[in-house]
């Protein structure tokens, strides 16, 4: 036994040293790969794929990229300078240390030229810091913080689909001017909800509105009964929840059980996942800020439909959104003749955009906000509803140039 | 003042809901010493049985509150005879670590079915809308919520005072030795007291679909406060389960009407007081704890 043991040392010695020479060679940066690192594109997909917002993006968003390289190499065929397109994908919780760990290793072990979507908000800031670290492009889809393209800004992260302020501003305005000027706000006390609190006070005070109360609750939480009646204490005309996924359905049950007649239920952010899972009555009437609806016009019914045959669900605004910014990603590798991330920002950078998610869409050169249009949304009536997943009618397009804040002076590139 | 009848009432009625399922643990703990971490995956699984009966077989809110308990009683049952029965003689860490690992099971055994955004629930007829008592208008659910859950709690006090089951059970839990020394086959009880436990989530479950979200993760915070009421109840003691759930429903309305940054920790400092100031808990003797 004894006289083995030194052999095994030499043998284990040995094969770790030959793992690790082949690992150098194949992880290094390729000097033969000529345009394309690597001989082909990396696109990441880091999301919750087993939480809360597993829904409402999630693994189906890895179809909607995949529909984007298809539809990519349909429209470039043998011109196409990204040849091979792969996708790695990753689950983070949420949490923003294990995205920021993720991020790591999908940047540098698996070569991503590009990390997608990315929901939280905190773990969206975490993946833009290793993204100017690293000198590599993130597109974030999910997230809802403004501080993307404010504190956090920084030359390789796009913020693609929505953020605070365009929510805020068209619910908030919107409902301001229909006639509901006062506001109590019930949020949940974490990044998010503090965020979208400021935002919508900030645009019902605008608007010509008062918020009497902004109420902090715990997050999460499934009893609102009590904050519900304490808000409509002071006989508000709009009673606003920021209370997203469970905890936001948790909310408008008990909303509906108070019996306020009076007061409008408004509602900072709503997947359409939310209004399938509640069912449409509950929610009937609510107005609402949307990115993209499925629904909304033939060029998108199409995709929707495309996207259903393969998932047997509906799109919901980031499925469209992490399609257009796969899509125009890989557009601009096409252009620039290149991967390589500097060259690829340039190609983005102040661009006029569009497709199917992007409408009248430009990617600002000052913070890499991309605009575009955004759409006042009303919860349709039970009656109304005449095929699954048709919960919404469009009330207002808010054009791209009005739906967003103006470049954030806390934004130094 | 009538803000404060309001509040008292929804923290009646959400302890309601906590008196229920900790009554089930604390007949469980009684009776087996097991502590049964899956309690809050039996309370989401009573929800999403109600929401999905009413959706595939259309079975009403009122029928629901009767065949789901039945269901989770078979359930936990089998769970009892299938896993929990083979660690009852180890220490009691055994079956915690066991019943929670089912339940992390069952939770992602529903994510995989039903996704995680939740399930539909229809308002159940009659319990819509709004009650005029006294000038004060109270959500009808709130009231209904509320008195049921009394009842409940008070049907199960009969049987376990009253009858000879309860007091076989009664025995075991003060204590199962001297129970069994005078004739009496403890044994034949842990199954069916188990599936009773379990049933009781299950039911509270079923009172929580109309105006909770129905997802697989609705158990996971439940069943933090379900220990804080049975720690501050007393292990084991059914009375202190019922009380403490009843006194957690209100410091989290009071909390919530009152200091809402506080509304949560409320229930943990007052669970670190009764712990500090009577380890065994409100009803609990020391031997239990």
């Amino acid at each position: 036994m004894r006289s083995k043991k030194p052999v095994a040392a030499v043998a284990v010695a040995v094969c770790g040293s030959l793992a690790l020479a082949a690992c150098g060679a194949a992880g290094g940066p390729s000097a033969a790969g000529g345009k394309i690192s690597n001989d082909k594109v990396v696109l990441g997909l880091l999301n919750d794929q087993s939480g809360v917002y597993k829904d409402l993006s999630g693994p189906n968003s890895k179809v909607a990229i995949e529909m984007a390289i298809e539809d990519y190499k349909t429209k470039f065929g043998d011109k196409a300078v990204a040849k091979t397109i792969e996708i790695v994908s990753a689950d983070h919780q949420n949490k923003p240390d294990i995205a920021n760990t993720k991020a790591q290793e999908m940047y540098d072990r698996q070569n991503a030229d590009v990390i997608l979507d990315v929901p939280t908000s905190s773990a969206a800031l975490a993946v833009a810091n290793q993204a100017k670290a690293k000198k590599k492009l993130f597109i974030d889809v999910g997230a809802a913080t403004t501080a993307l393209t404010g504190k956090s800004c920084n030359k390789y992260t796009f913020h693609w689909a929505y953020d605070t302020h365009m929510l805020a501003n068209g619910t908030g305005a919107a409902t301001v001017r229909q006639g509901g000027k006062v506001w109590s706000i019930v949020y949940p006390d974490y990044a998010f909800g503090q965020d979208m609190n400021k935002s919508f006070t900030a645009a019902v005070e605008g608007a010509g509105g008062t918020v009497q109360q902004s109420i902090a609750t715990p997050f999460p939480n499934d009893n609102f009964a009590t904050f519900i009646t304490r808000a409509g204490s002071t006989n508000p005309k709009v009673i606003a929840t920021m209370a997203a996924g469970g905890d936001l359905i948790n909310f408008v049950k008990q909303f509906n059980q108070a019996g306020m007649k009076d007061t409008t239920l408004a509602v900072g952010l709503m997947f359409i996942t939310d209004i399938h899972s509640l069912g449409v009555d509950q929610f009937a009437g609510t107005t609402f800020t949307d990115a993209w609806y499925w629904n909304f016009d033939a060029k998108n019914r199409a995709w929707a439909d495309k996207f259903k045959a393969k998932t047997n669900t509906r799109p919901t605004f980031a499925h469209a959104a992490n399609y257009s910014a796969a899509l125009q990603y890989l557009e601009a590798v096409q252009r620039a003749g290149t991967d390589n991330a500097d060259a690829v920002v340039k190609e983005l950078e102040g661009k006029d955009l569009n497709d199917i998610f992007l409408r009248n869409g430009k990617v600002r050169a000052a913070d890499h906000r991309v605009l575009h249009d955004a759409y006042l949304a009303k919860v349709k009536a039970k009656g109304e509803v005449k095929q699954d997943w048709d919960y919404e009618k469009v009330l207002a397009t808010i054009p791209a140039d009005k739906a967003f804040g103006p470049v954030s002076v806390d934004c130094k590139m | 003042m009538s803000a404060f009848v309001q509040y008292t009432l929804q923290g009646l009625a959400a302890g309601g809901f906590y008196a229920l399922a900790a009554l089930g643990l604390a007949v469980i703990f009684g009776v087996l010493g097991v502590v049964n971490f899956s309690h809050g995956a039996c309370y989401m699984l009573g929800a999403v049985a109600a929401a999905v009966l009413l959706d595939v077989l259309h079975v009403h809110f009122w029928v629901a509150l009767v065949v789901v308990p039945m269901l989770l009683f078979l359930v936990g049952m089998a769970m009892e005879r299938l896993f929990v029965r083979w660690l009852l003689r180890l220490d009691p860490l055994y079956n915690f670590l066991l019943t929670f690992g089912l339940s992390l099971i069952l939770v992602d055994l529903v994510k995989r079915r039903y996704g995680v955004s939740g399930l539909p629930y229809e308002r159940p007829a009659g319990l819509d809308g709004q009650l005029q008592i006294g000038g004060l208008g109270l959500s009808t659910y709130q009231v209904f919520a509320c008195v049921f859950s009394f009842v409940i709690c008070g049907l199960v006090w009969l049987v376990l005072t009253k009858t000879r089951v309860g007091m076989i059970v009664r025995a075991s839990t003060e204590d199962a030795e001297r129970t069994r020394a005078l004739g009496i086959n403890v044994g034949r009880w842990i199954t069916p007291v188990f599936g009773f436990g379990i049933a009781l989530a299950g039911l509270a479950g079923v009172m929580a679909a109309p105006f909770r979200a129905v997802t697989a993760d609705m158990g996971s915070n439940f069943v933090i406060i379900l220990f804080a009421v049975v720690v501050i109840g007393g292990l084991g003691s059914i009375l202190g389960a019922v009380v403490a759930g009843f006194l957690v429903g209100l410091v989290e309305a009071y909390g919530q009407a009152y200091a809402p940054t506080f509304a949560q920790v409320a229930i943990f400092l007052l669970m670190a007081a009764v712990v500090l100031f009577r380890p065994a808990g409100l009803f609990g003797r020391e031997e239990t704890a």
